[in-house]
């Protein structure tokens, strides 16, 4: 593989050419097409002077790419909290953040011979700067690293159990003092919540993942409706609840992300509404205010059970989006396992 | 496909029955009753709370003016409080530690400009509105469902632990006992007691009290463990006569305390204003509030202070001593009578007592659910600080000085502009006002373009 990979360097230094016939090659198989969007990207990053072509093609994939659209939105939120809330994240915050993740997402890669993907280092690492605070930057670099290194340390059927994000912040919430989340600097705005729902819609559509965060907020408003019913309190403490823009970006940009959900439809419900009522309990039975991070974090142990349950054929980026989402999904359960690489 | 979906939400949701109905919750904190004709009114209060793992006191102070056999209070507490749980303590302490914390202003004194600056400062401790609190008296206990888990007198207080089955006998209980409760206080107790709260109702023991000598009433403390780390408002806007002012004050370990439900938004702080808000720095730090709680549509919940215990730079008041801070619930601090270190010392952080002051105007529309805290990690500091830059006002001569005169007129401005942008006060009337106070716009009169060619040669320094 390492050789391959090596061979493949060097053509592309040596002979740009060959090495856009091969990224040719590469778009023409439609079997692997998929798992060769990375690589191709990469390419593309280092021969697009040489064949135009081939650039608008690339350019088509990213696009499709849902992470793309996931970078954008989740780069628009942290300019909207640095300037209309002012968030106190100093920039130099996210530096550091992006560059462990991308660091350990390097490392991950060269230890099992893959081509570093940064996209998803990125997300990651735009995620734990929305949700974690800290007052030195080490704690939030420890989160990073943590999050991607658990992308290649922490794997079961092939996939990585945890999402990176996620994992980073309960880790570090568990393990020290010294990074804290902010689960009510949000602020309740409704029209913030919907502009913040309304964009996740988008992400998540793109990213074939849109009933998470639907069965997500679904089961929790009924629970926090229910549970304000039966306290006889005013709903506007539900609603309250739900405004809370922190929660509208955990079921939009965090549970929702397609490579730590099951991949059949009725597992990912399962899935879903379980973490959402493992998060009720845990916040309001026993008061744990990082309830929905650690909800999901237990959900995720449970995962590989669920999926084992109800097999699926593998999500990778860039799927195309079915609709009606959940109804035309194709499904083979004896799919063999493809070796995905470590996003 | 879409049958499993629905399936899985309606397992979802039939399980809330048996979530909630396991769940106990905690609550804390109260409101006043009042007899039938005596208007309810419940407006400021300060709150203290010590928070350590689910170790939690809370000290509430009371400003009750009214006739002491009037008074009453009704507070949810998670626990049946054991004796030993509740305390009475001095006003003085949540005074110091009201002072300590205040919003503070630093005054700098402009040195002549032909010289170098040195600066002098002066932090004048900003009190809280005081307002009145009306309340009544209890009688006897009475059956209806309610049962009373205990009885002590503590202090000048008679207190009673309640526990009740329905809000209805509660409240018939209350009503039957010469309290008079608010419409739809009934609608919040029954919330609390599904929660299984229990409630603490205090009244004065008049002997007890005459024997203190005192003409007010001391804060009543709490402690118990409890996850849930919190602070109930909900019963005190329920009589509430428009918004309340709550100040709350955290002593942690970790560091800053803010709330979950809520935003927790950092008062302005650390702006140039005009100088003659020195003798109006109360109504300026309430008109400032008022418009910052407008700014933030009456939803957050504002930081006033956020510090190390040890010490303070500028001082509005010396930090609390270890005794004060003991007798706030502060366990882990020595109770050997050494005070903290004095003020201006360099941190400590053996010390290991952060300080959080917030401050929230509530009423229910824009408050429906009771304030929610964590503690962070966070110990950084944060004071509500604002500086007067007095301008020198000797006979300075050279031409620094012609400078800094020039671009006095430019720098008053932008004080007033910062002023009238704080607290929404008109920017003709800061303007008027500080030019009566000796701020003047007025552009110093400028030597003809000749004269300073060659004045030169005939003038000296």
């Amino acid at each position: 593989m390492a050789s391959v990979k090596n061979q493949g360097k060097i053509d592309k230094l040596l002979r740009p050419e060959a090495a856009a016939d091969k990224l040719k090659l590469s778009i023409a198989s439609k079997a692997s097409r998929h798992r060769r969007v990375s690589a191709a990207l990469m390419l593309f990053l280092t021969i697009r002077d040489g064949d135009k072509g081939n650039s608008a093609t690339m350019k088509q994939r990213l696009l499709k790419d849902p992470r793309t659209y996931q970078i954008l939105t989740l780069s628009g939120l942290l300019v909207f909290g640095w300037t209309a809330r002012a968030f106190e994240i100093a920039p130099n915050h996210f530096l550091a953040i992006a560059a462990a993740a991308c660091v350990a997402q390097w490392l991950g890669s060269v230890m099992i011979a893959m081509r570093p993907d940064f996209k998803s280092a990125v997300i990651t690492a735009l995620s734990l700067t929305l949700l974690l605070r800290a007052d030195t930057v080490w704690p939030l670099m420890a989160a990073a690293t943590i999050a991607i290194g658990s992308k290649f340390m922490l794997r079961l059927g092939g996939k990585h159990v945890f999402n990176p994000a996620n994992i980073g912040i309960v880790a570090m919430v568990l393990l020290t003092d010294a990074a804290w989340t902010t689960p009510g600097q949000w602020g309740t705005a409704t029209w913030f919540a919907a502009l913040l729902a309304g964009v996740g819609f988008f992400v998540t559509y793109r990213a074939a993942r849109i009933d998470v965060p639907l069965v997500f907020l679904g089961v929790y408003a009924a629970l926090l409706f229910g549970r304000a019913i039966w306290l006889g309190d005013p709903l506007s403490i539900p609603m309250l609840r739900l405004e809370n823009g922190a929660l509208v970006l955990f079921a939009f940009f965090m549970i929702s992300d397609p490579k730590t959900t099951p991949d059949s439809a009725i597992s990912r419900a399962v899935f879903t509404a379980g973490a959402a009522l493992l998060a009720y309990v845990l916040t309001f039975h026993f008061y744990l205010t990082d309830g929905l991070f650690y909800a999901l974090a237990i959900a995720s142990v449970l995962r590989p059970a669920i999926e084992w349950l109800d097999p699926a054929p593998r999500y990778q980026w860039g799927d195309e989006i079915l609709l009606p989402l959940f109804l035309k999904r194709p499904r083979n359960p004896r799919a063999p396992a493809q070796h995905a690489p470590a996003e | 496909m879409n049958r499993s979906l629905k399936k899985t939400l309606f397992a979802a949701t039939s399980a809330i029955a048996a979530v909630t109905i396991t769940g106990g919750a905690v609550a804390f904190c109260g409101f006043y009753v009042a007899k039938a004709d005596t208007k309810l009114f419940n407006k400021a209060s300060k709150v203290a709370i010590m928070r350590d793992d689910d170790r939690t006191v809370i000290t509430m102070a009371n400003d009750y003016q009214g006739d002491l056999q009037d008074f009453a209070m009704v507070i949810p507490v998670p626990v049946v409080l054991q004796e030993e749980q509740i305390h009475v303590t001095e006003n003085a302490i949540l005074d110091h530690l009201d002072a300590y914390t205040s919003p503070r202003l630093v005054e700098y004194f402009d040195e002549d400009p032909c010289q170098v600056m040195y600066r002098r400062e002066l932090a004048a401790p900003m009190s809280m509105a005081e307002d009145s609190v009306t309340v009544t008296g209890a009688q006897k206990k009475d059956g209806l469902g309610v049962t009373i888990e205990a009885e002590y007198t503590v202090g000048e207080y008679d207190i009673q632990i309640l526990s009740a089955e329905q809000s209805d006998g509660l409240a018939t209980w209350l009503t039957q006992n010469g309290y008079k409760l608010p419409d739809g206080a009934e609608r919040v107790l029954e919330s609390y007691i599904k929660q299984d709260t229990k409630f603490f109702v205090a009244k004065v023991n008049l002997e007890e009290q005459a024997e203190t000598g005192l003409k007010y009433l001391r804060p009543l403390q709490v402690a118990f463990e409890s996850p849930k780390f919190m602070l109930p408002i909900r019963l005190g806007t329920v009589n509430a006569d428009g918004k309340q002012e709550l100040f709350v004050f955290t002593l942690t370990r970790t560091g800053r305390v803010e709330t979950t439900n809520y935003r927790t938004v950092k008062l302005p702080t650390g702006m140039d204003i005009p100088t003659y808000v020195k003798d109006e720095f109360g109504p300026f730090y309430k008109a400032m509030f008022a418009e910052q709680v407008k700014k933030e549509n009456e939803r957050a919940v504002f930081l006033e202070y956020a510090w190390d215990m040890n010490w303070c730079d500028p001082c509005a008041a010396d930090p609390l001593s270890q005794d004060e801070l003991r007798e706030l619930g502060v366990y882990w601090v020595g109770g050997d009578g050494r005070n903290i270190q004095p003020r201006r010392s360099s941190p400590q952080p053996a010390q290991d007592v952060f300080v959080t002051r917030m401050h929230v105007s509530y009423d229910a529309q824009h408050f429906p659910e009771d304030l929610m805290f964590k503690q962070t990690g966070d110990r950084s500091n944060f004071q509500g600080r604002y500086v007067l830059r007095h301008p020198y006002t000797g006979d300075a001569q050279c031409e620094s000085a012609d400078v800094y005169r020039a671009s006095l007129p430019q720098r008053f401005e932008k004080e007033a502009q910062t002023l009238a942008n704080l607290t929404g006060w008109d920017i003709e009337e800061i303007r008027s006002d500080m030019n009566e106070k000796g701020q003047t716009f007025d552009k110093p009169k400028k030597d003809s373009w000749w004269k300073r060619i060659w004045n030169n040669d005939e003038e000296e320094g």
